[in-house]
């Protein structure tokens, strides 16, 4: 039978299953280890809850029933930040990643996290705010600030917005930022201490009022970071090509930067500036599906929150007292950052 | 189906390429445009692919302004394929070919019926199906030519503008391209402009030549009327000697330089 011509290949399909297959069947993991961390979250802290005892709590919680109140009032909250920063970090990065075409951008090369924590130090030392609570519209604002200038002075001259001319500009006004914040903690130690708490990025001692006020803006951003995968694929070849297939490269731009501010500037004033989640998340996201930046998008949504929420669990089992879950981030996300480098081929953008 | 130029006029920040060229692209056939370095042949390509807005003067598709028209409007009509593009790391050949789709989808629209034809007759038609499955970074750089030329099928445009289709490559791969396009232009009826640098192979290809020099036309026409030895001298700066192409008649042109070594008398036919 050796002596037959070998067997035609079979036609390879020309619909992408792969690529909508894994996908869809990475969403469906990621949501169910979702739902199986949320509960830990709201199980696991200084004080382990029975399941029987969590649910309960949710469903048919008992007034002055002192687990009750933890897992309500402390877990609960918490958890949602964690879920929806997460998402929100995850998905920015992926937009940044895509929108710079560099695979070693994240959301504070627009300047958004430095921004943030400058305004912070103003609402600390300017108008002794002291509450997490209250630095959340102070984040935002200068965030956003910050987006703006970089987004403005990126897109003076002749040709307009460029990823180079971006990441340029975004490397100034963060070093700008920097130095006028270490200004300040310099002469005034107080504002020293009440700054390094938020500036760790942590998920405790949130509000659910903090994250209603912003919830808006993740909302409007994540839809926009979906509908924005298929301009992200097009400016991946690069913008003559995008051109050519009829993508409106500087809208397309605008658009995608847009959507990084809401989601970050949200972020950053929930959590403080963690910037190490967008970094990592759209790596892994490209190593389960490829480089179609729908798929990429999409699961670092779930990504995202998978990653921060683990890192505030594991903060607050690992050390008496909590250790804040932007520093843990670094310790779980930068073992995964070296094996997709080691194990994969398609860690560029 | 009509692409003109009318007194187009292009600049990079403020320094002017193209100064004031009116051209109309013959539909239905292959043009070459040629030229020295920096003559503008690029930045015209540009200009008419919509990639670069002209400071004066306008371009005109089936008679209306450019830029009074959507920009997907013209993808569906005008496709351009810059030089040298680059393919995002770890794409497949039928991924690739498929974003040629992105003019024909919507925000949320899902992968049609009509998109996966459009990628399969692609693919069949620059004969690049059964390297579907691939990696477009793992194929040659005569394939991947292939494959990009099949991304701008899948786009399904009538005129294709190309910028360079051929750098970069060995002769035979050259030849392969040219054929290609050659082949979609007497099949489809597609309009194909490009800018190549070799004269002979765009001699070969053209129907139409157009010959620029310091940003304006210098000449125009079928490549017999137009490619001689007074042309490559004021074009090029060069002197050479035109003849018939042995295999096809054209005008090959040899150049003469300072440098011709002394071969033995019996080495070359006088």
């Amino acid at each position: 039978m050796s002596l037959l011509a070998p067997p035609r290949p079979a036609r390879e399909s020309v619909r992408r299953p792969r690529t909508a297959l894994r996908g869809s069947l990475a969403v469906v993991v990621l949501l169910a280890l979702l739902v199986l961390l949320a509960f830990a979250s709201l199980m696991w802290g200084a004080r382990d809850i029975a399941p029987a005892d969590v649910w309960a709590a949710l469903v048919s919680p008992v007034t002055g029933g002192n687990d009750h109140g933890v897992v309500r009032n402390e877990r609960v909250p918490r958890t949602l930040i964690g879920l929806v920063a997460g998402a929100a970090l995850g998905a920015a990065g992926a937009l940044m990643q895509g929108v710079t075409r560099n695979p070693i951008a994240d959301p504070g090369l627009l300047g958004l996290n430095s921004g943030a924590s400058l305004a912070v130090i103003v609402a600390i030392a300017g108008f002794h705010v002291t509450s997490v609570d209250g630095y959340v519209w102070f984040a935002f604002l200068g965030a956003g600030v910050a987006a703006l200038i970089v987004y403005g002075a990126a897109s003076m001259g002749w040709e307009g917005v460029t990823p180079v001319k971006l990441a340029l500009v975004g490397a100034a006004v963060t070093a700008t930022a920097t130095s006028l914040i270490t200004v300040v903690l310099l002469m005034d130690r107080n504002t020293l201490r009440e700054f390094r708490f938020w500036q760790v990025g942590s998920l405790a001692n949130r509000s659910l009022d903090a994250l209603t006020s912003v919830l808006p803006f993740v909302a409007v951003g994540l839809l926009v970071a979906l509908a924005a995968g298929r301009v992200l694929n097009a400016l991946a070849l690069g913008d003559d090509v995008a051109r050519g297939l009829g993508q409106d490269v500087t809208r397309g731009r605008l658009l995608v930067v847009l959507a990084v501010v809401l989601l970050c500037g949200s972020a950053v004033s929930l959590v403080g500036p963690i910037a190490f989640v967008g970094l990592v998340v759209p790596h892994v996201a490209r190593a389960v599906v490829g480089p179609d930046y729908r798929w990429i998008v999409a699961l670092s949504m779930l990504i995202g929150p998978l990653l921060l929420l683990a890192a505030d669990v594991i903060g607050r089992l690992v050390v008496a007292g909590e250790l804040e879950a932007g520093l843990v981030v670094a310790f779980v996300g930068a073992p995964v950052l070296l094996a997709l480098v080691r194990g994969s081929r398609s860690v560029a953008a | 189906m009509s692409l003109v130029a009318h007194d187009v006029h292009l600049a990079y920040d403020r320094r002017t390429v193209v100064h004031g060229v009116d051209f109309a692209v013959p539909t239905g056939e292959v043009t070459v445009i040629v030229g020295a370095n920096g003559c503008g042949k690029s930045t015209l390509l540009r200009g008419l692919g919509r990639i670069m807005r002209p400071t004066q003067g306008r371009v005109e598709l089936d008679g209306t302004d450019l830029r009074r028209l959507r920009p997907r409007d013209v993808a569906t009509r005008l496709g351009l394929l810059p030089q040298q593009p680059t393919a995002p790391d770890g794409i497949t050949v039928a991924d690739l070919v498929g974003r040629g789709r992105h003019p024909h989808q919507g925000a949320f629209r899902r992968w049609s019926a009509g998109d996966a034809e459009a990628v399969s007759n692609a693919l069949a038609l620059t004969s690049t199906h059964q390297l579907a499955g691939r990696r477009v970074e793992e194929l040659s750089g005569g394939q991947r030519q292939r494959v990009w030329i099949a991304m701008m099928l899948a786009q399904d445009p009538g005129t294709m503008l190309l910028d360079e289709p051929t750098t970069y490559l060995d002769i035979a791969h050259q030849v392969e391209v040219l054929d290609l396009l050659a082949e979609l232009n007497a099949e489809r009826g597609t309009t194909v402009v490009m800018v190549l640098h070799d004269l002979n192979l765009a001699a070969r290809y053209a129907d139409h030549l157009v010959v620029m020099k310091e940003g304006r036309v210098l000449r125009c026409g079928h490549p017999g009327d137009v490619l001689d030895a007074d042309c490559v001298r004021e074009a090029f700066g060069l002197e050479s000697r035109v003849l018939p192409d042995p295999v096809a008649g054209c005008p090959m042109v040899v150049p003469i330089g300072r440098h011709v070594p002394t071969l033995p008398a019996t080495a070359m036919p006088a």
